[in-house]
């Protein structure tokens, strides 16, 4: 990757199609030359790589030759063919490293997203892993295009973060292997065809490999013959010959061949490698396995057992059959004894100290063995296929949803308001009811006489009514009914609904590169956060009229000056913003999607 | 208007049936003056029947000691005489109106009322049923009835059953009960009205902007409302009132069979007159004990 001068044979080409100019294709650091052979030919190109705008190749693998596609800035391009692939490759690589240093970025130069970044060399399967997911999933090709396609992330960050998607892909084929199959002895063996009297050896690669792993001699005689000593044909014809030998089942016919051909005594004599097998599983076998271990080593408490002291041969049960002890009892624990020899070193002269030593060496022994089992028990008792794969271990984010919380609070701040409020409104009528009624009738008379006004509600009445029914249908904290589980997003059209997730989706996208950012160590950070992103972000959300932001209610503090930004009172979404370096809120709306985290 | 039926109605077509409050008492004391609310409500009647040329509006007044039918639009009489300054719909509400007060009046004389008299709204919800069950029965084409209450007077707790009732059964028929309440507190049972059948409930801030509201709200049809969001209201009080004394109680002795509410201890349903045991001690039973 260091070259920094690179000398190809190539061909110069105006299209993919027409034949080239021969000629040498010269690539310094800065520049790209071509020089043609012929020193006739006028064409002689020298590029600067700073108007390079992208470059496009084929693909090895497919049929067409190697070329490589230098599309410059102001339009038009330079088509190159080499000799062969690696050529290309590591022209290729030149290239890319080379527009990275003149910091110009890799930019697609076509709607689909097949595009290779700075620093990866991405496989084709993994392209076409890419395009999968982003084919399938509609969502992620919206943000795709919006973010990668608009300049404002590179396709290695977007898919930084999505590498679970990534590998998930690889990891959804189970982990279980189609075993073998019952009738594989069958399959092995050759088809005798009764009219003919011929026999058939169908020897398709999965029945070369069930005799590979049926007969290990085979495989290892393969292994050692095949293409040294024979090819594969005569190999598979040998074999089919020692196994036509076995099926007459004529030993003495079998010794006579074996003798003439020392190859076939392989296919013919037993399979040493299988017994020699079973001799190692034998001697891997755990000598410390204490088979004799057996509940009846429990001398005490097993009853019929021996000879009761008192020489009595009763075996009636007896109030006392606690406190019994036999003479074959004690025996026992003593023969037990005598075999464990004296575990322990210290000096016998202070029985504390003897105690203590017996009691700790029965602990440790006991602790460390019950380790070693548990372990030993886990480890064969796992079914690796049958697991699932072991991720980071992680507890998931319980957050409740703080709405039930604050909503419970405002029905009881509320009530305590309107009851406050409504105090002050009552009115006592003195009136008794004749002068009520005269009243009333009084009214009606007068709107009788006067009739209907045409301006019986002034405009900035109306105006501040409409105004205060909206807040109320739009506001959430009305939520209280009879759908419990329906969100301020089922009740907007589906269209809006889309489009608010998707900005949503979009602005959580572009905090996590900005918050990823953090803390700023280098300048390519530096610049990342500043400038276009945050500029994104604002526009993503701004413009549209969702990007606002409420004070926040008591019990919130304000964000520390470092992480500056402002918090939505029914989530600990952060928006960022690079303008702002001090404490405070940003002073304006927010619609909080109350449904969708 | 005898084609009327066979042409085909829209999903739109309603019937309006409107319960006026017309409590002297409550009106002669309230900010609001009787003659500037009577010009909302007509403004708002006639952008009803604007709406859709099948609307139909029936206006029920709610007095103290009576309810009665002041308008139905439906009605082929008018012998009111239109007027320059108003459509004959007004005048004749408006005459109509003037001869209900004059015999709620009469009828009033006996008792004595005072400040703290309710309006019958029990009444006028009953007779509002009625008159929308005989719609009803009128045929298979008819417009699709909802009620709306102009209330401003306190809720009488005697009223509750019966308020209850009435409330249950619209439930039942599907008649949305819109309230727009208009008096210092909350109405708990128009709040309960509108929270059990499926209507609005609004307290409007701004008196003045009646009229706003009231074209806001109130004149959606019942159709719209699948589509359009009307404002929800933060709480319902769900307190109900004794059958015995007809207070407002939050906690009290319910009958197993009929599920009469008390607020003591009685030996025999009032209600349905089923005895009732004696009440179980709290003391847990000294066998189970070991």
């Amino acid at each position: 990757m260091a070259t920094r001068h690179l000398i190809k044979r190539a061909k110069y080409k105006t299209t993919a199609k027409g034949s080239g100019i021969p000629g040498v294709l010269e690539m310094t650091k800065n520049k790209i030359a071509f020089k043609p052979n012929d020193p006739t030919s006028v064409t002689m190109i020298n590029v600067d790589f700073r108007s390079i705008k992208g470059h496009k190749n084929t693909k090895e693998g497919s049929s067409n030759p190697p070329l490589i596609n230098l599309v410059l800035d102001q339009g038009g391009s330079y088509i190159f063919e080499f000799e062969n692939f690696s050529d290309l490759q590591v022209c290729r690589e030149f290239v890319v490293n080379s527009l990275a240093k003149s910091g110009e970025g890799l930019i697609a130069t076509s709607d689909k997203p097949v595009v290779a970044s700075h620093d990866e060399q991405l496989s084709t399967a993994e392209m076409e892993l890419r395009m999968k997911l982003l084919q399938e999933n509609s969502e992620l090709q919206k943000l795709h295009k919006q973010f990668v396609l608009g300049n404002i992330l590179t396709e290695s960050e977007f898919w930084a973060t999505r590498k679970k998607l990534l590998d998930g892909d690889s990891s959804q084929k189970s982990k279980q292997r189609i075993g073998f199959k019952s009738s594989m002895i069958l399959d092995t063996l050759p088809l005798h065809d009764a009219r003919t009297n011929k026999l058939t050896f169908n020897l398709t690669q999965e029945t070369k490999y069930q005799i590979f792993a049926l007969k290990p001699a085979v495989q290892q005689a393969f292994l050692n013959l095949v293409p040294n000593k024979m090819t594969e044909k005569d190999f598979w014809t040998k074999y089919c010959r020692a196994e036509l030998l076995h099926y007459k089942r004529n030993a003495m016919a079998a010794a006579a061949e074996a003798a003439e051909d020392e190859d076939l005594v392989i296919f013919l004599k037993d399979d040493d490698i299988l017994a020699s097998e079973a001799r190692r599983k034998i001697r891997r076998v755990d000598p410390t396995l204490d088979i004799e271990a057996d509940q009846g080593d429990d001398y005490m408490h097993l009853p019929d057992h021996g000879i009761f002291r008192d020489g009595s041969k009763e075996i009636t049960e007896s109030q006392h059959e606690l406190y019994r002890r036999t003479f074959l009892q004690d025996l026992n624990r003593q023969g037990e004894v005598v075999l464990e020899g004296r575990t322990i070193d210290v000096e016998l002269d202070n029985p504390t100290n003897v105690a203590e030593a017996l009691a700790q060496s029965r602990q440790e022994s006991d602790a460390t063995a019950k380790e070693e089992r548990l372990y030993r028990t886990s480890r064969m008792t796992e079914m690796e296929d049958l697991q699932a794969p072991h991720d980071h271990p992680f507890t998931p984010l319980c957050i409740k949803d703080p709405r039930d919380y604050f909503d419970s609070q405002q029905a009881n701040a509320l009530k305590t308001y309107d009851d406050t409020r409504a105090g002050t409104e009552q009115l006592s009528c003195s009136l008794n009811s004749e002068e009520a009624y005269g009243f009333l009738r009084r009214s009606i008379s007068e709107i009788e006489a006067m009739g209907l006004s045409a301006h019986m509600v002034r405009p900035e009445v109306a105006l501040t009514v409409i105004n205060g029914l909206t807040q109320n249908i739009s506001s959430t904290k009305y939520q209280l009914g009879k759908n419990v589980h329906e969100s301020v997003l089922d009740g907007l059209p589906n269209t809006t609904k889309e489009e608010l997730l998707h900005y949503w989706t979009s602005i959580q996208e572009l905090l996590r590169h900005f918050w990823s950012s953090y803390p700023i160590t280098t300048s390519y950070l530096y610049a990342k956060t500043e400038g276009s992103h945050v500029k994104n972000l604002s526009a993503a959300g701004g413009n549209k009229g969702i990007g606002s932001l409420r004070a926040p209610p008591a019990g919130f503090s304000p964000c520390s000056s470092y992480a500056s930004g402002s918090r939505c009172c029914f989530s600990t979404l952060r928006v960022g913003s690079a303008k702002e370096n001090g404490k405070g809120w940003r002073e304006t709306k927010w619609i909080c999607l109350g449904g969708v985290y | 208007m005898a084609s009327a039926p066979s042409k085909l109605y829209a999903d739109d077509v309603s019937l309006l049936v409107v319960l006026l409050d017309t409590n002297p008492f409550f009106w002669s004391s309230f900010s609001l003056p009787f003659s500037k609310f009577l010009s909302h409500v007509l403004s708002f009647l006639n952008s009803i029947l604007l709406l859709n040329q099948f609307n139909q509006v029936v206006v029920i007044a709610t007095g103290c000691n009576s309810c009665d039918y002041i308008y139905d639009s439906s009605s082929a009489t008018s012998t009111g005489a239109e007027s320059g300054r108003m459509p004959a719909l007004c005048s004749d509400l408006l005459r109509k109106l003037d001869e209900f007060v004059t015999r709620d009046q009469q009828l009033g004389e006996k008792d004595s009322l005072g400040p703290t008299t309710s309006s019958l709204l029990s009444g006028s919800l009953s007779m509002a049923l009625c008159y929308i069950q005989k719609v009803f029965r009128s045929g298979p084409l008819h417009p699709q009835p909802r009620i709306l209450c102009l209330q401003g007077s306190t809720d009488g707790p005697e009223q509750y059953v019966a308020i209850m009732n009435a409330i249950f059964s619209a439930q039942r028929s599907m008649v949305p009960i819109d309230s727009c309440f208009m008096g210092s507190n909350n109405s708990a049972f128009l709040q309960q009205a509108s929270y059990i059948t499926g209507g609005v409930y609004q307290k409007p801030q701004q008196l003045d902007g009646l009229f706003q509201y009231l074209s806001t709200v109130f004149a959606t049809d019942l159709h719209s409302r699948t589509f359009l969001r009307l404002p929800k209201s933060v709480g319902v009080d769900f307190r109900a009132s004794c059958f015995c004394h007809k207070r407002t109680i939050d906690m009290g002795y319910i009958c197993s069979v009929c599920l009469s509410i008390f607020c003591k201890h009685h030996k025999k349903c009032l209600t349905c007159g089923s005895v009732f045991g004696q009440p179980q001690t709290d003391v847990p039973s000294a066998s189970n004990v070991k």
